[in-house]
């Protein structure tokens, strides 16, 4: 069966203009990628796919003679991802040589029908899986950026700032799920030790909703800041976030709450020894 | 007694993991939105459905949930229906009573949405499913 390959090698060169024609049809994007460029990846592909022993089987893409073809088409997606062709475009690349193929194969079996169709369902699904390969490494290249941001995202979404000796703050903003929860309150946690604070503010302005599991979350970061020995107040409560806090039947006694985060940065000035007052202005007698 | 309830449009969302439960908070807000619900009766149901998709999820291993529009004639409100084939809740008096939890939480789910929302049915069969029936009126 592995004749069909052995053809594709022997005319390897007459194959190469046969598919860049072919690809001329339609598909081509001259404004994403050169024509030179064009040419020497097909030349690359066709060359890694007749440089594979002949007896290699077609139906099993995951042997080891396929190895060298499937790392050079996914490096291809990814980097057709990046040029902005659609997966589609990028699978056609690869289907679009099944009819210089097809072409070949018909020439070579005669008259001989049987043959004919046997050798053209192989290296159709031998062609097949290779379309899908691009689309699995295109989604995959996706997938990984999507991942990568998701982490950005985690940790841009949780600074901790310093508000005074002693006070830090966390502006909370978005949903807390149980993922971000442990990062929050890992860097609260090291925010406090760091800056050998006593009060930690937690400001919840930026939370859309405020659920049990919310709430369960905050006071856990709560907890465990009292055990090092921070207190925290808990600011950014709005009117309908109070509301349904109280409607879910949450307990938050034991926390002391501020509305603004100005009220709660004022508590803990006060419970530090400090107070803020206007000073008069007095006019200098220079001015 | 209940007055009879018509719906105008509807939509079915999936819940199947964590993040669906994100777009399910998502939409609902959109819905409450649409029909111009104050900002209190907007959290309220965002909470709410935030804590029955959650329950959803976690004890009936994901479902789905169908937002509708209703009206009884005189009022249009928001229904939320979650459903799943979960094992069931075998005692609905315990698992609404605050504080009764199976799992880890704070146990005030069931209980809390149902203080959020207007109407609340739970219809359940042990080792059969559970659909949670909530509506909120404008």
């Amino acid at each position: 069966m592995a004749q069909v390959l052995n053809v594709i090698q022997r005319n390897q060169a007459s194959l190469l203009t046969a598919w860049m024609k072919s690809m001329q049809l339609g598909i081509r994007r001259r404004d994403l990628i050169s024509e030179a460029e064009l040419q020497s990846q097909t030349e690359e592909v066709l060359a890694t796919i007749c440089s594979v022993p002949a007896e290699s089987p077609l139906d099993n893409l995951n042997a080891a003679a396929w190895q060298s073809l499937r790392e050079i088409l996914a490096s291809l997606s990814v980097s057709r991802a990046s040029q902005g062709f659609t997966p589609s475009e990028t699978a056609l690349f690869i289907l679009s040589l099944k009819s210089p193929v097809f072409a070949l194969v018909r020439q070579q079996s005669g008259n001989d029908a049987d043959q004919l169709y046997a050798s053209i369902t192989e290296i159709d699904s031998f062609i097949d899986k290779l379309a899908l390969l691009t689309t699995d490494s295109f989604i995959h290249g996706r997938d990984q950026v999507i991942s990568r941001q998701q982490e950005e995202m985690l940790e841009l979404s949780t600074p901790v700032v310093t508000l005074w000796d002693g006070i830090v703050a966390l502006p909370l903003i978005g949903t807390l799920d149980s993922a971000r929860t442990q990062i929050v309150m890992e860097s609260l946690l090291q925010a406090i030790v760091q800056t050998n604070s006593r009060f930690a503010i937690i400001d919840i302005t930026g939370v859309p909703t405020v659920d049990t599991l919310v709430a369960q979350h905050l006071l856990k970061t709560i907890t465990a800041a009292r055990l090092m020995g921070a207190e925290c107040i808990l600011s950014g409560i709005r009117p309908q976030i109070a509301q349904t806090i109280v409607h879910l039947g949450i307990n938050l006694q034991d926390v002391i709450t501020k509305a603004k985060l100005s009220d709660a940065f004022k508590l803990a000035l006060e419970r530090s020894g400090r107070t803020v007052t206007r000073i008069e202005k007095t006019i200098r007698p220079n001015q | 007694m209940r007055k009879p309830t018509w719906i105008v449009k509807t939509e079915k969302l999936p819940i199947k993991d964590p993040n669906d439960v994100v777009i399910a908070r998502q939409r609902v807000r959109v819905w409450a939105l649409d029909l111009k619900l104050s900002l209190v009766d907007q959290t309220k149901i965002v909470t709410a459905a935030s804590e029955l998709a959650r329950n959803t999820l976690e004890h009936g291993g994901g479902g789905e949930m169908e937002i509708s529009e209703v009206t009884d004639g005189i009022r249009r409100g928001v229904r939320l229906a979650f459903s799943d084939h979960g094992p069931g809740i075998p005692d609905i008096k315990l698992a609404l009573s605050d504080g009764y939890t199976s799992k880890q939480g704070m146990g005030l789910g069931l209980g809390g949405s149902k203080r959020l929302m207007n109407d609340f049915t739970i219809e359940t069969e042990v080792g059969k499913g559970t659909l949670i029936t909530a509506t909120r009126w404008k």
